[in-house]
């Protein structure tokens, strides 16, 4: 089955605020044969009204971030995009981690994790 | 001087004695703390840190602290960077997400640890939540008005008049009332005018989790308590220690756990899932609920004696139909707050729209009104609101009404008649009462009771037959 990803990215770690991400991964998945397609994208501003027309856009099936406000999570919950939040970790460890589907909202993937924002 | 520095140290370390102390004091401080290390890994946050931002101090430690405390100024401009160059702790102003998606405004300060070179060892932050002062700021201060919640009406006042009362004591609370009519804001209302408002308000959904989950969030579990309890949990009850713990939905607490909360309003003590000392818990309880509790009681699914202690102060919050004058108080009021927010010039609504809206009869009360006035707000572009900016439900409910002059009636007026027809009677009941009432009144005559429902006589006969009413 093929399944389409978005995590909002700081660095390489998954961006700790839904609504500051300036920047995105987009993966696509196949699950049969484990392949992943990745893309990313930078956004002109942080925003994150700007940022739910894109997943729906996309058509994007799950999101992957760290803190969202519930308006958003709700609304893109609504639009039958999964979403798994406060999820902390660099994006390479999240992405494996979830097609190994091991992936729940509030982990914390320790290793590799880059530092903070300066 | 030395000496005196040498003597200082040892007092320092006979006060705290070891980390483990000066844990256990930073965790009975009732502001935010956060210690981190000079890669700004945290490495240790207090218990009301804990229930300001969803994460356990064990969960915490060793991330970079802008990805648990997700404050704004992470990302544009760390105070960090600051503090090389000034002497004095950093304050800034901003906001976080915690875990439960809430939007927090917070005052942040950061100030260097130094060891005794003067070398900087880490960082200690402190965060305090803005958002009881930011409302008092604005809405506490207004007329008709308790915290955040706004009427005028005769129910409305007696309500209000009694708050400040209760919130000074320190007794249980129990809060009912139908959906939407702000029984959340009311809980929060108490904690901010009570003692404990510097203390944390911590909320727990009793209703959204499943029994073996809700039992270890509300109490707590100790690391090997069960699969998966790979660390320990402090549990809502310790995160909300010197301040409010409001149980929303408690007439969803499954049957098992009201029997350990009563344990707990009766000794004040926690014990976590696994443990076998308990933990003395300062802490009040606010409880509210949609149910009918006494029924819940009748019935066997609710504890009498439960039921009993959370109804020392027991506050009804009345459904928006049964507030007289209040829906034309709460249109004005959302639609300024919504104008103002959306940087809107609307006038107000049109004779129309009032019409229609005052007419409405608001079964998600309060909740359903400001949302019809967020949309209407959200969709007109200036000027006043027209039936064409309300959504089309309302529009659709009142086509559908075959009486106008229903519609047209207070709501209050229309309550009085729907009560009178007892809801949730079945047809067959209501038709018969309503024979024997134009029986009675037409003193047994069966053609003028005929005449008074509209029917011709046999009709009457054979409903009379039909409902076992004797001539």
């Amino acid at each position: 089955m093929r399944k389409k990803l978005l995590i909002p990215l700081h660095g390489n770690d998954v961006a700790p605020r839904f609504d500051l991400a300036t920047e995105v991964l987009i993966a696509t998945i196949e699950e049969e044969s484990a392949t992943v397609e990745e893309k990313t994208v930078v956004l002109p501003h942080a925003s994150p009204e700007d940022l739910c027309h894109l997943i729906l856009t996309e058509k994007v099936d799950v999101v992957i971030c760290g803190g969202i406000e519930e308006e958003y999570y709700q609304y893109l919950r609504w639009k039958k995009v999964r979403v798994m939040d406060s999820v902390i970790g660099s994006h390479r460890l999240v992405l494996k981690r979830f097609m190994e589907k091991g992936l729940r909202p509030g982990d914390i993937l320790r290793e590799e994790m880059g530092g903070n924002p300066q | 001087m030395e000496r005196d520095g040498f003597k200082k140290n040892r007092e320092t370390r006979r006060i705290f004695g070891s980390a483990g102390i000066l844990r256990s004091v930073l965790d009975a401080v009732p502001l935010s703390i956060v210690v981190m290390d000079r890669r700004r890994r945290i490495r240790f946050m207090n218990r009301a840190c804990e229930a300001l931002t969803g994460f356990s101090s064990q969960e915490a430690f060793g991330v970079p602290c802008s990805h648990i405390l997700r404050n704004r100024v992470c990302f544009q401009d760390c105070p960090i960077a600051k503090l090389d160059q000034a002497a004095d702790p950093v304050s800034v102003e901003s906001d976080l997400i915690n875990k439960e998606r809430q939007l927090i405004p917070v005052r942040i300060t950061l100030a260097p640890i130094k060891d005794m070179d003067g070398k900087v060892t880490g960082f200690l932050e402190s965060v305090e939540d803005m958002r009881f002062l930011r409302r008092s700021d604005g809405t506490m201060s207004r007329g008709f008005s308790f915290g955040r919640i706004v009427g005028r009406s005769p129910q409305m006042e007696k309500i209000f008049q009694m708050l400040p009362f209760v919130a000074q004591s320190d007794s249980s609370v129990l809060i009912t009332g139908e959906t939407g009519t702000g029984k959340d804001l009311v809980a929060e209302a108490i904690h901010e005018a009570s003692s404990r408002t510097k203390g944390p308000f911590v909320k727990v959904n009793c209703g959204a989790l499943p029994e073996t989950l809700l039992e270890s969030e509300i109490f707590g579990h100790k690391k090997g308590a069960f699969t998966g309890a790979l660390e320990d949990k402090p549990g809502r009850f310790r995160l909300a220690h010197n301040g409010s713990l409001y149980l929303t939905e408690i007439g969803d607490l499954p049957y098992p756990l009201q029997s350990k909360l009563l344990t707990f309003l009766d000794d004040q003590v926690v014990y976590p899932l696994g443990s076998t000392s308990g933990f003395q818990a300062n802490v009040r309880i606010i409880a509210a609920t949609h149910r009918n509790l006494e029924e819940m009681v009748r019935e066997g699914r609710f504890r009498k004696d439960l039921f009993f202690r959370l109804n020392v102060v027991r506050l009804h919050l009345p459904p928006l139909r049964e507030r007289e004058g209040d829906v034309r108080l709460l249109l004005d009021h959302f639609l300024n707050t919504f104008a103002g927010q959306l940087n809107k010039d609307i006038g107000g609504f049109t004779a129309k729209a009032l019409e229609i809206l005052l007419g409405y009869f608001y079964p998600g009360n309060v909740r359903e009104l400001r949302n019809i006035v967020e949309y209407a707000a959200t969709i007109c572009e200036g000027g006043k609101i027209d039936p064409g900016h309300l959504p089309t439900y309302l529009l659709e409910e009142r086509e559908s009404t075959p009486d106008r002059e229903e519609t047209q009636r207070e709501p209050l007026e229309r309550l009085k008649i729907a009560d009178s027809q007892e809801v949730g009677e079945t047809w067959e009941a209501t038709e018969r009462k309503m024979i024997l009432e134009a029986l009675m009144k037409a003193g047994g005559k069966r053609g003028k009771a005929a005449r008074l429902l509209g029917w011709g006589r046999s009709t009457l006969w054979r409903k009379m037959k039909q409902h076992g009413i004797e001539p």
